[in-house]
C-alpha cells in the first residue's frame, strides 16, 4: 500500500497559536504536517474541528431500518441483537467464510480517527471514531486480482427493526465501493465512538466510515462483504439514481436536486449556528482526489 | 350532542383563536432555544411549524364538510383559522429562510428544488387570501369576486400536501396520509349538481 494514514491529533490537542479557539478544538484531516504549516493562520482556524458530543452523535441518526425520524434509531435500535455477530466475507477472496466479530477484532489494530461526517442532507458533525482500516481486513482475507469492487450489506431483521415493514427503501440496505476506495487508508470500519462501543443506532457492532463521501455510503451494521467484479448496487442509488450517484463524493460544486451542497450546517452549534462552506471531498481532497483523476465528477456524482 | 356543541361554541368569540395562535410558536421556539428539540433545533422548528400549517389547513378545509355531514357549525371560526394558517406558513417560511438556509442561494432553491418551488407557490397563493381576510376587502371586492379569489385555497392546499410528499427521502407514509386527507376533504365539498336542497354555502 502507498502509505498509511496516521491520525496525529486527538481531542486533547490544543491549538496554541490562537486566542479564539477553545481548548477542545483541534486540527483534523491535516494529515500532512507540512500542509498545515504552510497555511496562513486564518485558514487553519477554519479547519479547527471540535468533535460533537457523544450524546449528539448518538441521538441524531439516519438508520431507516429503525424509522425515518432522526430520533427513531436511538429509540428503537436497542432491540438489535449484536452478540453473536457474524460477517460473511465472500466473492473473489482467498479466504472466504463466516467470520465472527471477535475473530475479526482479534486480527485488527484499533485506532482513533477524528473525521468530518457530512450527510447528503447538508448537515455535518465531527466524530471521533474507533476502528480499523478496511484495507487491513481485506488484506487479511486476501483480495483476488479479478476483484474490482466491494459490496456491503446491512443486517436485516424484521423482528428487531420496526422500519423495514415500510418500503422506504429495498431491504436489506446495500452499498458498494470501488476497490481502490475500499483500500484507501482513510476508509475504516468503525467499532466505537469516543472509545466506547459504537451505539446500536450508529451501526453496531461494525460499520463503514468513508469520510470523503456522503454519510449514506458509510453502511451500518455490516453482515456481508463481497469482493466482486462489477459495480454492486447501492440502496439510495437504486431508489433514486437521479439524486444519489454510486460515488456520492462530498462535492460542493455538484448540486443535489434537494439540497444545495455548497454549504452545510454543523450540528451542535445551537439554533443560530452559521452555515459553513462545504469542503471538496469533505476536506480530504489532498488524500483522495487522485482516486478520481480524469473522471468527470459532474457525471460520476 | 352536536346541538349542544354548537350552542356552546356560539358563546366562544372567534378572536380567542388569535390570542391562542402564537402560543405554540412561542413554545416551539422556547424548546429550540433551551435544547428541548434535540441536536438540530432549526430543522425541528421548521418542520414543526410546517406541520402546524398543514394541520390548520386541514382544519380550515374541514369546516364545510363538518357542517354538511355532521351538522357542526364552525363557520364563525373559519376566517380566524385561515389567517392563523397563513401565520404558521409565514413562520415556517421565515424559519427556513433565516435559520436554515440563512438567505443563501434562496432564489436558486426556489427555482431548482421542486419541493421548495411547490411550497413557495402555495405561499404566494395564500398571500392574497390573508390580505383580503377582512370585512373591508369582502365589501370592496364583492362577495362573488372575493369567493372566487378564495378558491385559491384549494390548489394551495394540494401544493402544500405535495410539498410534504416531495420533501421526504424515499416513499414515506406520513406525507402521503396528509395528502390523502386533504384530497378527501376537497372531494367531500364537491356538490353533485343533481342533488337539490344543499342550499347555498354562506361565507363567514
Amino acid at each position: 500500500m502507498a502509505y498509511r494514514w496516521t491520525n496525529t491529533l486527538t481531542a486533547e490537542d490544543v491549538t496554541p497559536y490562537s486566542t479564539f479557539l477553545n481548548r477542545r478544538q483541534l486540527m483534523a484531516g491535516m494529515a500532512a504536517g507540512g500542509i498545515a504549516g504552510a497555511l496562513p493562520m486564518a485558514a487553519r482556524a477554519q479547519d479547527g474541528l471540535e468533535p460533537n458530543t457523544f450524546e449528539e452523535i448518538s441521538n441524531y441518526c439516519n438508520y431507516y431500518e429503525f424509522g425515518t425520524g432522526k430520533e427513531d434509531p436511538p429509540r428503537y435500535a436497542d432491540a438489535l441483537t449484536i452478540d453473536p455477530w457474524t460477517v460473511r466475507i465472500d466473492g473473489l477472496v482467498d479466504k472466504p467464510g463466516d467470520y465472527s466479530f471477535a475473530d475479526i477484532l482479534s486480527q485488527m489494530t484499533l485506532e482513533e480517527r477524528i473525521y468530518r461526517f457530512r450527510c447528503v442532507e447538508a448537515w455535518s458533525m465531527v466524530v471521533p471514531w474507533n476502528g480499523f482500516e478496511l484495507a487491513d481486513l481485506l488484506d487479511w482475507v486476501g483480495v483476488q486480482s479479478a476483484a474490482k469492487y466491494v459490496a456491503f450489506e446491512t443486517v436485516l431483521r424484521p423482528d428487531e427493526m420496526p422500519g423495514v415493514s415500510r418500503p422506504v427503501l429495498e431491504w436489506p440496505y446495500v452499498e458498494g465501493l470501488r476497490l481502490d476506495e475500499a483500500m484507501h487508508p482513510l476508509t475504516m470500519v468503525a467499532t466505537g465512538i469516543y472509545g466506547r462501543d459504537i451505539p446500536k443506532q450508529n451501526g453496531a457492532p461494525m460499520r463503514l466510515v468513508v469520510p470523503w463521501k456522503y454519510g449514506f455510503k458509510s453502511i451500518k451494521s455490516i453482515v456481508r462483504m463481497s469482493l466482486v467484479e462489477d459495480e454492486p448496487p447501492a440502496s439510495w442509488n437504486v431508489a433514486n439514481p437521479r439524486e444519489y450517484g454510486f460515488y456520492s463524493n462530498v462535492n460542493p460544486k455538484v448540486d443535489h436536486p434537494r439540497w444545495s451542497q455548497a454549504t452545510e450546517r454543523r450540528l451542535g452549534g445551537g439554533l443560530f449556528a452559521k452555515r459553513k462552506p462545504t469542503l471538496m471531498f469533505n476536506g480530504y481532497e489532498d488524500e483522495v482526489a487522485s482516486l478520481y483523476d480524469g473522471m468527470d465528477l459532474q457525471k460520476f456524482f | 350532542m352536536v346541538d349542544a356543541l354548537n350552542t356552546a361554541l356560539r358563546r366562544v368569540p372567534p378572536w380567542t383563536l388569535y390570542i391562542l395562535a402564537p402560543l405554540p410558536v412561542a413554545w416551539i421556539y422556547y424548546l429550540g432555544l433551551t435544547g428541548g428539540l434535540g441536536v438540530d433545533p432549526a430543522k425541528r422548528i421548521e418542520h414543526q411549524l410546517g406541520l402546524w400549517a398543514l394541520w390548520l389547513l386541514i382544519a380550515g378545509l374541514a369546516v364545510t364538510p363538518l357542517r354538511r355531514w355532521a351538522g357542526l357549525n364552525l363557520m364563525r371560526f373559519r376566517r380566524a383559522i385561515g389567517v392563523i394558517t397563513f401565520f404558521y406558513l409565514l413562520a415556517h417560511l421565515l424559519t427556513w429562510l433565516v435559520l436554515d438556509v440563512q438567505f443563501q442561494n434562496v432564489w436558486a432553491d426556489i427555482v431548482k428544488r421542486w419541493y421548495i418551488t411547490v411550497g413557495m407557490a402555495a405561499f404566494v397563493m395564500m398571500l392574497p387570501l390573508a390580505v383580503t381576510s377582512n370585512d373591508y376587502s369582502l365589501r370592496r371586492l364583492g362577495t362573488r369576486t372575493w369567493r372566487k379569489l378564495h378558491w385559491l385555497i384549494y390548489p394551495a392546499a394540494l401544493l402544500g400536501a405535495l410539498h410534504f410528499v416531495l420533501l421526504v427521502k424515499g416513499v414515506q407514509w406520513e406525507p402521503v396520509l396528509y395528502a390523502l386527507v386533504i384530497i378527501g376533504l376537497l372531494i367531500s365539498r364537491i356538490r353533485p349538481a343533481s342533488r337539490p336542497g344543499w342550499g347555498r354555502i354562506t361565507q363567514a
